[in-house]
Order: structure tokens, then sequence, then C-alpha cells
């Protein structure tokens, strides 16, 4: 059975199907991409399978528990982490607190320890801050370690969200438009730290991309939506080379070739 | 706004001569300072041709009869600022050698050393005047609700309004077990109990119970705000306020509206020093663990927070009555330096007060709630003989604060106690 089964998933936005009869199953290691135009729905289906919004049906489960309903917080913590689009990084803290932050749901010092600094808190602290370090210097970006997100260049910021997201052992990883807004080499860079993520945690990804080089570099398996519905399935030039695909981006057919 | 170049030259002048000293050196200076005028104040002030010893460095004193203010300079000269200066600048060496040796030691010694001399420093200074200790307790007290409230408003930011209810709650739960229980009341018969001895040794005890009462206040406001982010808090807890006062009122067994007094004398120094020192050290303690700082992740995005394994609802839930504990004692400690309190203390005005000095001090910051609660408790001492003017002052200030801080003075500024108490590097 797969890690993360996604059956028959829809959601409604009032008296809109935003998101209809969506069926995923992703597997250990694999590289999945979620490609479409904007507005079909992608980042939906992100929010509907990572919590922040509940299905209105469909079922997901995740290492064979049913993880529909769950807060996200909860479903993070079973090892489900995610980016965003907009990054969402936090304005008032520094690079470091941000990896610590991620380790939350690790800590059991409890209130106790918070309000008392005791023996406990101070050792997971700094178990927490020595990994923290480690992620950091993974993705390059340590000697940033005590500054604001907001003072960080804007790949630099891209690589804090991700080692964010990293830092909680995740099982699978979804990413939303990692490479949003960045230049040609930044992209390259990009791509690369994806890849390298891949191979050391093994992990799988799950990937929402407008750019079809990430997509075709990265991914095992594609599926492009359109109005909340999946128009196609396949590898990656299977899916490129879809006449519904391109329709669906570019209008008429005819006028591509 | 320029400041004239001379004036600059000045106060770097002074600055170079003393950035040399520990924090250690400058307690110590204000410790003669204070000892000076313990023994030769009064003689000094009377020499001087002052009414009495000033009471806030004769700041009050030259706003009521102007003709003193060249007594009032000098008898401030001669009693503080060339004591704390001199000694500030000859004992830099020494201090640095005391502050790097107690390092060496276990920090809480450190620590302790510098809270026992400032201890000593308002024991002395207090003792000269019952102004000065009642003006020294309100202070305190005011530091403890500032950053209770500044963890909801600042910390978690939220809009929460019901501190001065927290506070009656904190306020009449410890009044009514002090008076009911050990002394012989009106409306609360006779003490139980006939030992004022054991009462002040579970007075702390009584506190905790105030500040547990408080907390539950809270958590009724809590489970229904918390649902989403906004300004439902706001309103909540402001209705609560109103409800928790309206309810008082009318509660004839405790006084209703003509309030409750005959409170035993327990919120001595000492008492007020240790619970404020401990109030603080407590709330500093969760704001930087990462479990507090799930508060500011909260605050910045809390998508991400959740996303990010943060049980936000606990997050948010834990901080409001948290913050709504720490009110509670300090009503509680509010009351029993009073020794009256009714339903009207607890009231807008008092919201207005707290309020402000959280802004005026700076959100998210222990040192800005600290400076906002000496601050603004200052100013309104020492703006009093202004009567109605006063109030025109300090709304004036908070603007100015609010158009060029608009965060508060000193906000999102971690509380480096380390760093604080380390020595000086010495000079080249």
């Amino acid at each position: 059975m797969a890690m993360l089964e996604v059956t028959n998933m829809g959601h409604n936005f009032g008296g809109l199907r935003a998101v209809d009869e969506f069926n995923l199953s992703i597997d250990p290691g694999q590289v999945v991409g979620l490609i479409g135009p904007n507005g079909a729905g992608k980042t939906t289906i992100f929010n509907l399978i990572s919590g922040i919004y509940c299905p209105t049906d469909g079922e997901v489960t995740f290492d064979g528990q049913n993880i529909t309903g769950m807060r996200p917080n909860e479903i993070a913590s079973l090892g489900l982490a995610r980016t965003f689009q907009e990054m969402r990084l936090w304005r008032h803290m520094t690079v470091l607190d941000h990896i610590m932050m991620a380790r939350y749901s690790k800590f059991t010092y409890g209130l106790i320890g918070a309000f008392f600094g005791t023996p406990k808190r101070i050792r997971e602290e700094a178990e927490a801050k020595e990994m923290s370090y480690e992620y950091l210097k993974l993705f390059g970006v340590d000697q940033y370690a005590d500054d604001y997100v907001t003072n960080l260049p804007y790949g630099a910021q891209r690589r804090v969200e991700m080692a964010r997201a990293l830092v909680t052992e995740p099982k699978v990883l979804f990413l939303d438009e990692p490479t949003v807004g960045m230049t040609p080499e930044e992209l390259d860079d990009m791509i690369e730290v994806i890849r390298g993520v891949h191979e050391r945690f093994s992990l799988a990804i799950f990937l929402i991309e407008h750019r079809l080089k990430v997509v075709r570099e990265l991914c095992q398996q594609v599926k492009c939506l359109n109005f909340g519905q999946v128009l196609s399935e396949g590898t990656p030039e299977e899916v490129q080379d879809d006449p519904k695909v391109i329709e669906a981006y570019l209008g008429d057919t005819k006028a591509v070739v | 706004m320029k400041v004239p170049e001379s004036i600059k030259t000045v106060f770097a002048a002074i600055r170079r001569q003393v950035t040399g000293a520990p924090l250690m050196s400058w307690l110590f200076g204000v410790l003669v300072a204070v000892a000076l005028e313990y023994v030769v104040g009064y003689p000094l002030a009377r020499a001087l041709g002052l009414p009495k010893v000033p009471a806030l460095f004769g700041l009050t004193l030259m706003l009521k009869q102007p003709l003193l203010i060249p007594s009032a300079l000098l008898y401030t000269t001669i009693i503080y600022v060339l004591p704390v200066g001199l000694i500030a600048k000859f004992s830099d060496v020494l201090g640095n050698a005391i502050a790097a040796r107690l390092l060496k030691l276990p920090f809480v010694v450190t620590v302790m050393v510098h809270l026992g001399m400032l201890y000593l420093v308002f024991h002395l200074w207090t003792g000269v005047s019952d102004y000065r200790l009642v003006t020294l307790k309100f202070m305190l007290i005011a530091i403890l609700l500032t950053l209770s409230l500044n963890l909801i408003n600042g910390y978690m930011g939220e809009f929460s309004c019901s501190h001065p209810g927290f506070m009656a709650l904190g306020a009449y739960t410890a009044s009514m077990f002090t008076i009911g229980l050990f002394t012989d009341n009106r409306l609360l018969g006779e003490a139980v109990f006939h030992s004022p001895l054991l009462g002040y040794a579970l007075f702390p005890l009584m506190l905790l119970i105030g500040g547990a009462v408080a907390s539950f206040g809270a958590l009724i406001i809590a489970i229904p705000s918390f649902k989403t982010r906004g300004d439902y808090l706001a309103i909540i807890s402001l209705a609560f306020l109103f409800i928790v006062k309206s309810l008082i009122e009318n509660l004839e067994f405790m006084g209703g509206p003509r309030g409750l007094s005959g409170q035993p004398d327990w919120a001595t120094l000492p008492m007020v020093f240790s619970i404020t020192v401990a109030g603080v050290w407590i709330m500093n303690n969760f704001v930087t663990s990462t479990m507090g700082k799930g508060l500011n992740a909260v605050r910045d995005d809390e998508s991400a927070a959740e996303a990010m394994t943060v049980d936000t609802r606990a997050v948010k839930m834990r901080c409001f009555l948290f913050g709504a504990f720490w009110a509670g004692v300090a009503g509680g400690l509010y009351a029993h330096v009073i020794r009256y309190i009714s339903p009207a203390d607890f009231g807008l005005t008092k919201l207005a007060e707290i309020l402000a000095m959280v802004y005026f001090g700076g959100l998210n910051s222990i040192w800005g709630s600290i400076v906002g609660a000496v601050g603004i408790s200052a100013l309104s001492e020492v703006l009093r003989p202004l009567q109605m003017l006063k109030w025109l002052c300090i709304p004036l200030l908070l603007i100015l604060v609010m158009i060029y801080r608009p965060r508060g003075l000193v906000s999102f500024k971690e509380f480096n106690l380390r760093k604080m108490l380390s020595p000086r590097r010495t000079k080249v």
C-alpha cells in the first residue's frame, strides 16, 4: 500500500466545486508533480491534504492512518511537511528560531520546563539547536542564523523555508511552487537543492510547479489539473504532449504548432 | 530633531568616562547614594531650605514650587549624581574584577548578588518616606501587570481588554482569604486563625489561588474567542471586564459597590519585590523557550506555525491563561498594598493605564514592559502637581511615542541577563 493515499477527495467553496474526485497515491521516495493553470485548485489540494481545509468528501490516509479532518499540526507531526507558495516566514524571528520552532512537537519538557528552565528543557533545546545548525549548514544558510528572515536575500529565504519544513523530519514533503520568482541561476540551484534532499533523506515529494523544466528534471509522475479535475497524468513527457493539457494552458491546439 | 553639537560632545564625554563600569559598579554607586540619603538626607534638605526630603529626586517639588528648583537640583546632585557618577567611574576596575570572579561561580550566584543589592537599594530608598514605599510597590506591581498583558498583546499579537477584570478576580479572591481567615471583619466574620505570622507565610499561596481564579476566568473567555483570529478577543474580553465588574458590584457579601477593606498589611516590600522578581523570571523563561516563541510564530503567521507542528490552539490558550494568572497575582498584591478595593478600581481607567504602559514601553519585550511600567507610573507621580494638565501631558507623550516609535520605546528586545551582568570590556 502506498504511503500517502488520497481517494475521491472533493471540496466545495460554497457553490464552487474547487476540487473534484481527486485521487493520488505516493510511494516512499517517489516524486510526483502537480501542474495546471492558475486557479486550477493545486494549492487547494495541498491545503486539503495538509489539513488547513477539511475535505467535503473523500478520504486521505497517510501511513495507514486516516488523517481526514485532523488538525494541520497533528498531520505535520505525523511526517507530512509542506512549504508555502508565499513562503510564510515569521517576520520577527531569527533564522535559527525558525528552524528550532519546527521541532516544536518533539519537545517534551512541557509547561514546567518552559516556566522554570529545568535541566530537561536546557538539554532538549540544546539538542534542537545543534540539529538546527546541521540543517542550516546543509542548506548553506548557517551564516544567517542570527539574522531576521526579512533581511535575507530571496533565494536564502526559500532555503530557510525548506530547511524549516525538513527539520520536522517528514516522510513526505509538499512543495508549493518552490521556484516562483527565481532567476534561471537560482532555479538551477533550487533543483539541485530539491534533488539533494530527496536523495539524502529518501523523501517522497509532491510538488506544485509552473516551470516545466523543474517538473521534467525532478518528477517521475505528473498530474495536470484544470478546474479542480485531473486532465491528464503520466510521465512528464506524456503529460506535456497531451493535447488536452496544451489546450488548458494555451487555448487552441493549432495555435501552438 | 537636531541636538546641538555642544550638548552632544558633553554627553559623549560623560559616556566615555563611565562606559567601563559594569552593572555591579552602578548598583554599588546607587547603594552608596541611597545610604548617604538615609543618613544625611533630612539635615541636608533642611539646610538647603527644602521642606522635606525630595521624594522623587525633587522633580515633583520643582513643579510644585518653582522657587525651590536650585535647592532641589543641588540636593539631587549632592546625594545622587555625584556619588553614583564618581563611584561608577572609579570602581570600574574593581567592579569588573568582582563581576568576572562571580561569573566563574554558578550564574545564579551572580543574579542573587545583584538582586540582593537591588533590594538593599530599594529598602534604603524607601526607608526615608512612606510615599516612596507605596509608589515603589505600585511600580513593581505595574511591572507584573504590564508584562503579563504584553504576553497577550505583544508576544501573541491578540488584543485583550480584560486585564483589570483578571486583576479584580485575583484581588477579591486573595482578599477573601486574608480577610476571611485571618482578620475580624464586619462582612466576613471573625478570624479563623489568630496567627498573623501563619497568614503572612501563607500569603503567597493565597495570591496563587487568586491567580488561579483569574486563569479560570480567562478560560471562559478563551474557549469562544480562540476558535478564530481577529477582533473577537478584544470584544469578548471587554465584555468580560464589565461582567466581572457588575458581578462584584452586586455581590453584597463581598462589599458590593462599597468595596472591601481591612486587608492585612502583608504586601510588604520584600514580598512585592520577590514576587515581582519571580514573575519576571518565570515569564522571561517562558518567552525565551521555543515553546514560548511559538507565540511569535502564531502572531506572525498562524498557518505556517500549524504546518510546522505547532499546536496553535494550545499555545494561544496557555499564553492567555498564563497572562491572566499573573494579572490575578498582581491584583492580589495591589489589594494588599492599598488595603481597600472596590469594583470601581478595576474599570476602564485601569485598562487604559495598563495598555498605555504596554504600548509606551514596547511590544514583545521584557525590557519594554519594565520601562513602560516604571516610566508611566513615575510620570504620573512626578506630574501630579500639574493636576488636570497631567492628563494632557501623558497622552501627548504617548502620541509622540506612537508617531516616532510605533511599537514602543524598546520593542522586540531580548532580555539578556548574562550580558547585562557581565564585566564590561576594559578600555584600551
